[in-house]
């Protein structure tokens, strides 16, 4: 049976605007909440529209517990008439995105402030997995996991073997999102790596070695969804939301999961946006590992499955490359700062088209794609999620 | 390939004792459902009563059908190692400890994915048997093994912390005058360990024969602090499985007796016997649990079987058995933190003089102490031995109130 034409109505009259870093640090004192209300103030600051009249707010944190978003409107004299908690992990941002622009197209709401922090204290990443989900603390957790690295290394382990994938196919994501990261003032990690390092790296759970791993630490990002109208009477420049797809626990016949849930609905995607892989000027994958990016590449369609490791041969992903990727240095350089780590990209991907991303800008960079990926509840990760965004420059 | 396990060195006096540190240990309810299996050795898992389908982790809704109807079942426990990793910096103190550490994705042939503890011998893509063991937090955790046999395979570094195998362990059985006492002590022997077994009032004769040959007899008279504190002191620093074989069974009910002093022996034997032992080796067992290859590992409890229902021609002596297994459990609860498990073994009569007039079948001291033996090796927390035993434990599922008017007959 042929798929039913897709229904997705367009995100016409939609915009993105305000793109916020609170530069990371790789340990805080601070509370989450400390984060998230530095990521307001900062996105209040950088509009020109005061906290007060965002009428939307839309939160994702790891570390923010016992509150939600509901608690932290009282905390930060928000007064909202739209509110939504995303525990996506990974798929945050993507999901934060699509729900804020239909609400403010609908007019339920005039501008959402999306935000997504984390702190670090000292032992939030070990209480984090400790509570990450019940499948988790039941099945995985009592193994000596120690997080997502165990899961991680063994649908790694799988993926490899199955395609034939070597380590220093996945050392070429990582090494290029190094030398992305030397041009980020905010990334954590400041010194070049090189391919021999990466190799040379001490293991962490065979085959995921030292640079394979993010380093989860502190910080916050966050930007602002509203109407064209809204934002041109606040002069910002908006990216427009082109199209965007998400899926949770796909249906898949994997016995290791081998795909995401991109595969599911990416024709989708780019039939909503009416273009095709090749026309994007960069893409920014959710890269919690280089194997999935691999994945991601694949199932994204800028290569078919199993091809993953010729095509990051055959192309330079840097932000000079003929395949500009994760051009901030994404989570494996800059750091992971938890729900943060979902924005990260969607965040780079506005400045790019915005023609703000400053010493990581992709020359001439109009059309670009972001992807998330999240929640590893048992044995892989459960969502997924993409959109395709555009600017003037 | 396993190496063999080699005879630990003699510890160095100045050395810290490694304390003890466990697994995570949390568990939703029906998670537990696979403790439960665990503690009696069985492989189960939760299967639908509607669509059939086996589910892993634990559900309270079947993933097929949204049925509620998840009940534990006998699981076939064959499937393919899918994917492996060695864990080499792990988050937890447990398993930091003892990293590298193995773990695996398997694809049950009855359906399920399964990530469990990995032994030394699985290879990638080769069949391997789950069994569900108790790690030492005292909870359910998958264990994956070849399908088949390997050499040493009982010594995996991992399988052993999984277990209480009684190789090179220094074992105390605590009462070499029962016979079953003698058989245990022997069978522990056999196995590698090395054992002491007290004689309670050692002026009285003492017939062991050869029974005993190999082991330590040292003086214990459980019903006497003193004397049970004197053992401790002695070599309380150096017992990594106790054997609890009190066996003191007195024929007789409660009110065809006059006075107490029958009762008052079974509660001084039996019960506080039980308890002098747990305050004088219990306090040095828990702080030794994860003092290397010879760690304290275990505490072994052999109960009659009518502690779990009384009956009533040896109702007394059932009512103290009764209260020790109680006790077990808080016991077992407080042993916990040093990763030592209590095992209670519930027999039926055994084929000894207190059972002379009790018809058969009954239970051989022999086949006591290969259960004993077996209970360590393979990690089980509950075993009942003997088919009175086992007769007991079924009909106190099926229906307590027709096993007790049968046992009151």
């Amino acid at each position: 049976m042929a798929k039913p034409a897709s229904r997705r109505t367009p995100y016409d009259g939609v915009v993105i605007t305000t793109p916020v870093t609170i530069p990371y640090q790789r340990y805080s004192i601070e509370s989450a909440q400390w984060w998230i209300g530095r990521a307001l103030r900062a996105l209040a600051d950088a509009s020109g529209i005061a906290a007060r009249d965002f009428d939307g707010f839309c939160l994702s944190s790891f570390t923010v517990g016992p509150d939600t978003a509901i608690g932290l409107t009282q905390h930060f004299g928000l007064s909202v008439r739209w509110l939504d908690t995303i525990p996506l992990g990974g798929a945050s941002a993507i999901a934060a995105l699509r729900r804020a622009a239909r609400a403010v197209q609908a007019g339920d709401c005039d501008v959402v402030a999306c935000v997504a922090g984390d702190t670090n204290h000292v032992d939030s990443f070990r209480r984090t997995l400790e509570n990450f989900s019940r499948f988790a603390q039941d099945a995985v957790y009592p193994y000596g996991a120690g997080g997502a690295n165990a899961s991680f290394a063994m649908i790694a382990r799988h993926y490899m073997k199955r395609f034939g994938v070597g380590r220093e196919d996945l050392g070429r994501i990582a090494v290029a999102q190094r030398a992305n990261a030397l041009n980020n003032p905010h990334a954590l990690m400041k010194t070049p790596l090189t391919l021999e390092q990466y190799m040379a790296a001490r293991p962490i759970a065979d085959p995921i070695h030292l640079y394979d791993c993010v380093m989860p630490c502190a910080g916050a990002e966050a930007f602002l969804v509203m109407r064209e109208e809204t934002a041109a009477a606040a002069r910002l420049k908006g990216a427009k939301i082109l199209a965007s797809i998400e899926r949770h626990n796909a249906r898949l016949d994997d016995v290791v999961q081998n795909h995401g849930g991109w595969v599911a609905d990416i024709d989708d995607l780019y039939a909503m946006a009416g273009l095709r892989p090749d026309d994007m000027d960069f893409v920014q994958t959710y890269d919690d590992y280089p194997v999935i990016v691999m994945m991601q590449l694949e199932d994204l369609g800028f290569c078919a499955k199993g091809e993953g490791a010729a095509f990051v041969r055959a192309h330079d992903l840097t932000i000079g490359g003929d395949f500009p990727h994760n051009t901030s240095g994404g989570q494996l350089s800059v750091g992971q700062a938890g729900a943060a780590g979902a924005y990260l990209g969607v965040t780079e991907a506005i400045r790019q088209v915005l023609g703000s991303a400053g010493p990581t800008q992709v020359a001439g960079a109009r059309t670009g794609l972001a992807s998330g990926f999240g929640m590893i509840n048992y044995d892989r990760g459960l969502s997924s999620g993409a959109v395709i965004v555009s600017g003037d420059g | 390939m396993v190496e063999p396990l080699q005879q630990p060195e003699r510890r160095h006096p100045l050395r810290r004792t490694r304390q003890p540190s466990l697994p995570p240990m949390g568990r939703s309810r029906a998670g537990m459902l696979l403790t439960r299996a665990a503690t009696e050795g069985r492989f189960a898992l939760q299967r639908c009563g509607e669509c059939g389908a086996f589910c892993y982790p634990a559900h309270d809704v079947c993933p097929g059908c949204l049925s509620t109807d998840l009940k534990l079942t006998d699981a076939p426990n064959g499937g393919i190692l899918v994917s492996k990793t060695v864990v080499r910096v792990p988050a937890d103190v447990y398993f930091r400890e003892r990293a590298p550490w193995r773990i695996g994705m398997v694809k049950l042939d009855c359906g399920p994915t399964v990530i469990a503890h990995l032994h030394a011998d699985c290879r990638e893509a080769e069949p391997v048997r789950l069994s569900l063991q108790l790690d030492k937090a005292g909870q359910a955790a998958a264990f994956a093994r070849p399908a088949g046999d390997t050499a040493n395979a009982a010594d995996d570094r991992q399988w052993r912390e999984m277990t209480s195998p009684p190789k090179f362990r220094r074992v105390l059985v605590t009462n070499g005058r029962s016979a079953v006492g003698q058989a245990t002590a022997a069978a522990l022997v056999a196995a590698g360990a090395k054992v002491h077994v007290g004689i309670a009032e050692p002026w009285k004769p003492f017939e062991a024969g050869k029974a005993l040959e190999g082991c330590t007899v040292v003086p214990l008279d459980v019903t006497d602090e003193r004397s049970v504190r004197d053992l401790a002191a002695d070599i309380g620093g150096k017992v990594d499985i106790l054997i609890n074989t009190g066996e003191h069974t007195r024929p007789g009910g409660l009110i065809g007796r006059q006075g107490t002093a029958t009762i008052m022996d079974e509660i001084s034997q039996t019960y506080l016997g039980f308890v002098h032992l747990a305050q004088a080796f219990g306090p040095a067992m828990r702080a030794r649990g994860a003092d290397g290859v010879d760690s304290a590992a275990a505490w072994v409890n052999v109960f009659s079987v009518y502690a779990l229902a009384n009956w009533a021609a040896f109702g007394t002596t059932s009512a103290a058995e009764a209260a020790c297994v109680s006790l077990s459990h808080c016991l077992r609860a407080e042993l916990r933190a040093g990763g030592v498990r209590v095992v209670n073994l519930f027999t039926g009569p055994l084929d000894t003089e207190w059972f002379q007039t009790v018809p058969p079948p009954k239970v051989a001291p022999k086949a006591v102490a290969k259960a004993i033996v077996s209970a360590l090796e393979s990690g089980v927390e509950e075993v009942f031995v003997g088919d009175v035993a086992e007769d007991v434990r079924q009909r106190l599922e099926a229906n307590p109130k027709a096993l007790e008017r049968d046992l009151g007959a």
